[in-house]
């Protein structure tokens, strides 16, 4: 296992969105799930979440709301709001289309 | 729902603040919670767990305040931060504060007075008058006689079957306006007055939105029938001052010229009627015409021209539709009268712009006022900020710990910006002070005839304070920008370093300083170049030549139409009155001429036919012509190049005749002498007997024109003013002239006894003097302003390099030496700036050449004289620092 790789610029917004689809979840949690699903290699600058979470609230596409966790902690918990899944579908088209186009540009050379 | 979840999230960040951040609070506290737990779980001990949870968050506060960044209010929570912490430093400083706020109340405060005069003048300039933006002047225009300069065709006032026509045939128009002022002497009880009155349209009260607070207005048939509805509705003021606001003064009747009206209406207070400058004091309708407006009765007649009309466009109509539409009609009318209105179109033309009453002469003068107190606000702007980069070097510490525990520049700015704002809020209000103190300050400046009382007020509306606040947000841009941006470029490490003696002269920031002061000396130059330029020109009208010798020459009148004197026993009374003041000791001469030369009455005009000249297609000859009794020129000192004067013999039973003045043979006579020659005006054919010399008829700027003069009785009018060739003083001839009057009529007296001079002083020099007293005023504050930034600019200096001074006067400078060497810095400052201002000058002074009478915009006096008052102001302001420079000490200096 190599070194955590830093999150590409702006995709941070798209993993939080990603990870929130399939439940809600704290800032915490957000954190450590990104860094399991991704194997251990993408790493999520923890100061850097908190302003993004405020963002995408502020933009409407997540909304937050105080619930108890597992251990009886009091936690703010983060969901996605119908605007956000829409934007999240768009965003992930976008990524593959991106992602394929590297791919085929760095395979032929 | 989105925009409904952001603004709830907004509001609640903006109002519930506290709430917001506490939440924030807890949810860091939560995550590090996580964070210490899982460290915990892998065996660290709990002390180093929260720091590690600490440093990988990557500092709480840091996150806690990007996130509020998030939140984006942060701009109104810094903006009261600032307002707080501004307030706090502006009071700790008073001597700064108060002399930045004094520099901007001063510019602000006259941008307002100056706006709220043309407000209340110009914009909206009769109070009481409803809708004014839709009110327009209706003028005439004259397209035969506008063979004079660029100035397109000559305007002209309305004939009265014009307006009716008017009036019936437009449909983008809800009303015009029939408006003519003229005066009288009033004697109500044992007191006579002059009072200035308009004759006008039944509509004028209903038209204006106006509703006489007692009685009624005008009504449509009150404008038919000649002479035959003498009613009349009075002023409040006539009301209240003279009638007691007797509250039964509806149906009493008051001797109006000889005619007994009936008051039929007070109209409300706070109206002045529609011409800017004099208030109006009583109305009469138009079927009075004849026995106010002199010229004989004029409702019938399409070719005289009186009527000085206002109309009211309907809602919604743009002032270009009206206008096609009543060129439309002036076109029929064209084709349908060719005899009087060939050649005449009308001009609609907004309140601002009319071509008479006030207006016509405060414009040039508002408009130039306000370029000059906008200059002056330029210059206020820049000494506060030259005040507050003074402030910013010593705030130098300050603004380093703000950047070095990472504020950004946008953050410093707006910090800067916000107590630039302070500043000027606080100006406003003084300057709105200041503008409320000035708005009837403008009749000052006008000298009034005895007894009447000009109106020429200001108004403070929202306009002035929509204006105001604008001026307000403009001036804090350029005072606290530039010092703003000063002091985002905070050099940490350089101002960690001590600071180390500097070297007099031009360095870094003291350039942008002197720059500042460059641009208000150079600003200073233009406004003293335009104030010199204007006083050379009121020079040359007090002394030019207007056509007769004003030198030992009085102009007085016995107001015989108010005494109700009917022609004969005018005739009689004049003929008695010339025959006695001619008796009185030092009189040379005296004669009667209907209207005075250089007044607001205007000259008979007629068309005008001559034995022997074809004129053009569209050429309608016409002249204006003046009714003077025997001796007229010899009392003026008009030279009669040809011919003889008129004499006792040509009255109304000889043989008609006139004298032309040169322009006229020029005219028409291709330079041969006309004497024995016929013309014919109105229907009369008249003789020629002589020519007069060209003079000035109206005013100093108008061109040469044709003229002519009839002889008083045979055209004749009972109105008539009495000059008098002697050289005894005014005060010794009204003695002697009040004594013959009353012989020959108790009742009357004559009106005031001024020189030629005086009376032409009062009309032509009036906007001359206004705009030389106000250009006075502002040039000095102006210069003023200026030298306060050349001395602080040079104290800063000084009082910065007292090392270098005290190192030189060590080694052995003389007094002399600094003084010198900090006089050449500031003289050299100067010497820029007068360079920048003087071409700066000689582009502007252009603008106001209308002003100008026989003056060159770029006359070499006005630069010099503006050199010579601006290097002295510029040596005065730096010499004191100069002097201080001296008295430093070379040990404490040294030691320091």
């Amino acid at each position: 296992m190599g070194k955590p790789t830093d999150l590409v610029q702006g995709t941070l917004d798209l993993l939080i969105l990603k990870t929130l689809d399939l439940q809600s979840m704290h800032g915490w949690g957000i954190a450590q799930r990104i860094r399991q699903i991704s194997k251990e290699v993408l790493q999520v600058n923890q100061g850097a979440l908190y302003p993004a979470l405020h963002r995408l609230e502020q933009q409407g596409w997540i909304r937050a709301k105080w619930g108890e966790s597992d251990n009886n902690r009091r936690a703010k918990y983060y969901s996605l709001t119908r605007d956000g899944s829409k934007y999240l579908r768009q965003q992930q088209a976008q990524w593959n289309r991106l992602s394929v186009a590297i791919a085929s540009v760095l395979e032929t050379t | 729902m989105r925009w409904y979840h952001k603004l709830r999230l907004r509001l609640r960040s903006l109002f519930r603040k506290q709430d917001a951040d506490r939440e924030l609070d807890d949810e860091i506290e939560s995550h590090l919670r996580y964070q210490i737990d899982e460290n915990i779980a892998h065996g660290m001990p709990p002390d180093e767990a929260r720091y590690a949870a600490l440093r990988s968050l990557g500092g709480a506060t840091q996150v806690k305040e990007e996130c509020r960044d998030m939140r984006r209010v942060n701009f109104f929570d810094n903006f009261a931060q600032d307002l707080r912490f501004g307030i706090r430093m502006l009071w700790r400083n008073p001597g700064f504060s108060s002399m930045a706020v004094l520099c901007l109340t001063l510019g602000i405060g006259a941008n307002a007075a100056v706006f709220s005069w043309i407000e209340g003048l110009l914009l909206r300039p009769f109070p009481a008058v409803t809708h004014q933006d839709r009110l327009v002047v209706v003028a005439g225009t004259n397209r035969a006689a506008g063979d004079k300069g660029a100035g397109g065709p000559e305007l002209t006032a309305v004939s009265w079957p014009d307006f009716l026509d008017f009036r019936a045939n437009c449909t983008q128009f809800d009303s015009f306006i029939t408006d003519k002022i003229m005066g009288t002497t009033i004697s109500i009880g044992d007191r006579a007055e002059r009072v200035t009155g308009s004759v006008v349209s039944a509509n004028y009260f209903d038209a204006l939105g106006v509703h006489p607070l007692l009685g009624r207005g005008f009504e449509p048939q009150d404008e038919t029938g000649r002479n035959s509805h003498p009613v009349t509705v009075i002023s409040y003021w006539i009301w209240k001052e003279r009638f007691h606001a007797d509250p039964n003064i509806i149906g009493k009747t008051q001797m109006l010229n000889g005619v007994q009206h009936t008051i039929i209406g007070v109209a409300p207070q706070g109206f002045y009627g529609t011409f800017v400058g004099w208030p109006i004091q009583f109305w009469v309708p138009v079927s009075m015409q004849e026995i106010f407006e002199p010229g004989g009765y004029k409702l019938e007649d399409r070719s005289a021209r009186w009527i000085e009309g206002f109309a009211r466009l309907r809602d919604g109509v743009t002032i270009e539709q009206a206008q096609e539409e009543i060129s439309t009609v002036a076109k029929q009318l064209e084709n349908q009268y060719p005899a009087t209105n060939r050649g005449h179109d009308i001009k609609l033309m907004p309140l601002w712009a009319a071509p008479f009453n006030g207006a016509a002469e405060l414009l040039p003068i508002l408009k130039i006022t306000l370029a000059v107190v906008f200059v002056v606000l330029l210059i206020a702007c820049s000494n506060v900020s030259n005040l507050l980069m003074v402030r910013s070097f010593a705030r130098q510490h300050e603004m380093t710990i703000r950047v070095a525990i990472g504020a950004r520049l946008g953050r410093l700015l707006q910090q800067l910006l916000t107590e630039g704002l302070i500043l000027s809020s606080i100006a406003v209000i003084g300057g709105l002070t200041v503008a409320y103190w000035c708005r009837d300050l403008l009749v000052v400046f006008f000298p009034a005839p005895a007894g009447v009382v000009a109106n020429l007020k200001g108004e403070i509306d929202w306009r002035v304070l929509v204006f105001s606040a604008a001026v307000c947000l403009v001036s804090t841009l350029i005072f606290a920008l530039v010092p703003a941006i000063q002091a985002g470029k905070v050099d940490i490490a350089g101002s960690l370093k001590s600071e180390s003696g500097s070297v007099f002269g031009a360095r870094g920031k003291s350039r942008i300083r002197s720059l500042l002061v460059v641009i208000q000396v150079s600003l200073c130059f233009v406004l003293l170049v335009s104030a010199v330029l204007l006083i050379q020109s009121m020079q040359r009208i007090r002394t030019s030549d207007p056509g007769f010798l004003t030198e030992s020459l009085l102009t007085t009148g016995v107001d015989l139409v108010a005494a109700g004197y009917n022609a004969p026993r005018a005739k009689d009374f004049q003929t008695r009155l010339l025959d006695r003041v001619r008796g009185l000791t030092g009189v040379d001469s005296a004669s009667l001429a209907r209207v005075r030369p250089f007044s607001y009455a205007t000259y008979s005009s007629d068309l005008i036919t001559i034995d022997g000249y074809t004129p053009a297609p569209d050429e309608q000859p016409s002249a204006e012509y003046n009714q003077v009794t025997p001796d007229y020129f010899r009392t003026m000192g008009i030279p009669l190049l040809s011919g003889r004067d008129f004499t006792g013999a040509d009255d109304e039973t000889a043989a008609p005749v006139a004298i032309v003045n040169e322009k006229m043979v020029a005219k028409y006579w291709h330079g041969e002498d006309p004497v024995g020659k016929r013309i014919q005006v109105k229907d009369k054919w008249l003789r020629v007997i002589g020519v007069a010399k060209l003079a000035k008829y109206g005013s100093f700027a108008e061109a040469p024109k044709p003229f002519l003069y009839v002889p008083l009785r045979q055209d004749f009018s009972v109105g008539a003013n009495l000059n008098i060739r002697t050289s005894q003083d005014p005060a010794a001839i009204a003695s002697g002239l009040t004594r013959i009057i009353h012989e020959l009529d108790a009742n009357l007296a004559p009106s005031e006894v001024i020189t030629m001079r005086q009376h032409i002083n009062r009309s032509a020099l009036r906007s001359q003097q206004v705009a030389v007293a106000l250009l006075s005023i502002f040039g000095g504050l102006a210069l003023l302003l200026a030298a306060v930034g050349l001395y602080g600019v040079m104290s800063y200096s000084v009082s910065q390099s007292t090392r270098e001074l005290g190192l030189r006067m060590a080694l052995g400078a003389r007094p002399a030496h600094l003084i010198r060497l900090v006089l050449s810095h500031g003289l050299l400052l100067t010497a820029i700036g007068v360079a920048l201002g003087a071409a700066a000058a000689l582009l502007l002074t252009r603008l106001f050449a209308t002003l100008l009478y026989k003056v060159s915009p770029r006359d070499p006096l006005a630069f010099g004289l503006a050199l010579v008052v601006m290097t002295t102001a510029s040596f005065a302001a730096c010499f004191v620092p100069a002097w201080r420079a001296t008295r430093t000490s070379p040990v404490r200096a040294l030691r320091d």
